[in-house]
């Protein structure tokens, strides 16, 4: 546990010194990183604590996006503090919805329905000219935060908007670890392993699923926020399936059943990323940049079925049977 | 029921209950009784419908005729949780306990059903003093307080049995459903359990689901016979033993 906390003040140390030494476009990358590591925190809730593989995550991202870009005003920053709490309030209302329909089904059903859910808001954006249709639309002020009159901070501001984010990314941590570890996410707990047996015991299971369904959303909400902040840009892209997809990579890659595993894998997920799309380094060939992450994750999910996360433990049983080994043949010789 | 049993000591009453799966009538006009403090056998080979009586009893599946009353309330038509905050436990023929929680913990989660406070974030769930408490309670009747620290997925076969049934106690049940908890277990385990099953008695009404004939004539008060469903026979242990259509059907030369 000790470690645990060691590890994260570490990792939130370094974020925090980052715009010291990184600047530019490294900056913006730390930002982009961050901001897939709430996102990806938020599906490890449904797919790593309660067991429901959610498919159509991007769509709660993405619709939290779109209110965000929808709802600032053309000539001045809106005010953050009823920007960011309606936008995420428009995800984990969708959420609410599409939550209730679908977990009246469970397993490959349940993957399919969220992602038709997904499909459809990703077709509203793209078919319709409400959100620009597939041009996208521009957000073209950042929200500023006043109190009392006076601004308190700007998120225009490039060093201003990184620790924003940087504090929504550490507070989105803290409170999932302090759900999790509540009667509520003991809760979840069980449902994964044992729905039934719950159920047995007294607990009303469906609305604790559906909650569970409705918070992860609102975070994913934010991560679609702050998205829609640092690109200054929405298009109908960010609720494709490809982007359910990615941040459900993200969590295996990482090792699910570990909120630390979300945050490693969006970091070594984007970082891939980049380093297939340079053209440095690879040339011409970087524009078939997907071949190479395609043939990266199937490596890590074949060599490390516990995801990165599960790195250590890996190594700690292989150690065990070399040494269980050894002293068998030792008995053996004797 | 027995003659001298008033209603408020009839904490379970299944009357005529019927189960149908397609054209297979699993559980066919079955009706019987639980007293409190006494422990009602059920056997039968298998799929006689046992466990779908089970099923249909704690609420996990719902009856195509007939209806249940728990402590004199209809719960025919209630769902499985609220019947167990009702006052309705079940063990499992198959271990249902969390593998990779600590065997504390599997209680406690048990417990937390009485107590579930989904709202409060901010308290870690291992500080509940309340459901803590009835979670060393259940092991220690259970006889498994030596290992409340353990990982339960680590415990041998016989000790995953008891904590399915500590894990139904820690939910302060007064009706016990019990699905075969003598399944694959020694003959020391076996002792055990039944003295476990003898000090749950005076507090609990027991339905006991098992096939270790020796056990069930030893400890149960009532048994039912059941063949394809339906009730060939019910009485007490004597009545049953006697009964030549229970000899014919299914006791055979074990009697």
């Amino acid at each position: 546990m000790n470690t645990r906390i060691a590890s994260a003040l570490i990792g939130l140390a370094l974020l925090a010194l980052a715009p010291t030494v990184a600047t530019g476009f490294y900056l913006d990358l730390v930002v982009k990183i961050m901001v897939l590591a709430i996102f990806a925190l938020s599906l490890e809730l449904l797919v790593g604590q309660t067991g429901l593989v959610c498919f159509g995550h991007a769509a709660f991202f993405g619709i939290a996006a779109y209110a965000a870009a929808l709802l600032s005003p053309q000539s001045q920053g809106a005010s953050l503090w009823w920007l960011l709490p309606v936008s995420v309030l428009a995800a984990a209302a969708y959420a609410l919805a599409v939550g209730a329909l679908s977990l009246r089904t469970k397993g490959i059903y349940f993957i399919m329905v969220t992602l038709a859910f997904a499909q459809m808001a990703y077709y509203v954006f793209h078919d319709t000219p409400f959100g620009g249709g597939t041009d996208g639309i521009y957000l073209y002020f950042k929200p500023e935060a006043k109190l009392f009159g006076s601004t308190l901070f700007d998120l225009e501001g490039k060093l201003t908007f990184y620790y924003f984010v940087l504090a929504c990314l550490a507070a989105s941590f803290v409170l999932l670890a302090l759900l999790l570890r509540s009667r509520f996410g003991r809760t979840l707990a069980g449902i994964k392993v044992n729905e039934q047996r719950l159920r047995a015991a007294g607990f009303k299971t469906y609305p604790y699923k559906l909650a569970a369904f409705v918070i992860a959303a609102a975070f994913a909400g934010l991560a679609g926020f702050l998205y829609a902040l640092k690109d200054g840009y929405v298009n109908p892209e960010i609720l494709s399936w490809h982007q359910s997809g990615a941040v459900l990579l993200m969590i295996i890659l990482g090792g699910l059943g570990h909120l630390r595993g979300a945050v490693i894998g969006a970091i070594v997920f984007t970082l891939l990323q980049e380093l297939y799309q340079s053209q440095a380094i690879f040339g011409a060939f970087a524009k078939h940049w997907q071949l190479l992450l395609g043939l990266t994750i199937i490596a890590f999910v074949a060599l490390l079925p516990h995801g990165l996360m599960g790195i250590g433990r890996q190594i700690a049983a292989r150690r065990a049977r070399a040494v269980a080994a050894t002293t068998g043949e030792a008995a053996d010789a004797r | 029921m027995h003659a001298d049993a008033k209603p408020a000591d009839t904490w379970l009453v299944a009357s005529k209950v019927s189960r149908q799966f397609g054209g297979l009538k699993a559980v066919d006009d079955v009706s019987l009784t639980l007293e409190r403090e006494t422990v009602h056998a059920v056997i039968g080979t298998n799929g006689a419908g046992k466990s779908t009586l089970i099923n249909v009893l704690s609420g996990e599946i719902a009856p195509t005729g007939g209806s249940v009353t728990l402590m004199g309330q209809d719960i025919t038509r209630m769902s499985q949780p609220r019947r167990a905050q009702a006052g309705l436990g079940r063990s499992y023929q198959r271990n249902t306990i969390f593998p990779s929680f600590s065997v504390l913990e599997n209680c406690r989660l048990c417990a937390q059903a009485r107590l579930q406070r989904p709202w409060d974030w901010w308290s870690p769930a291992a500080r509940c003093a309340a459901s803590t408490a009835a979670a060393h309670a259940a092991l220690e009747q259970a006889g498994l307080s030596a290992h409340a620290q353990q990982q339960a997925g680590a415990l041998s076969h016989g000790q995953k049995r008891q904590l399915e049934i500590a894990m139904c106690l820690a939910t302060a049940p007064k009706v016990l459903l019990l699905d075969e908890p003598l399944a694959g277990m020694g003959a020391e385990e076996t002792e055990r359990m039944l003295e476990l099953l003898a000090h749950l008695k005076p507090r609990h009404a027991i339905l006991l689901v098992e096939h270790d004939m020796d056990a069930v004539f030893r400890i149960a008060d009532r048994i039912t016979v059941m063949v394809n469903g339906r009730m060939l026979a019910s009485g007490s242990p004597g009545e049953v033993r006697a009964n030549p259509e229970v000899q014919a059907a299914y006791l055979g030369e074990h009697v």
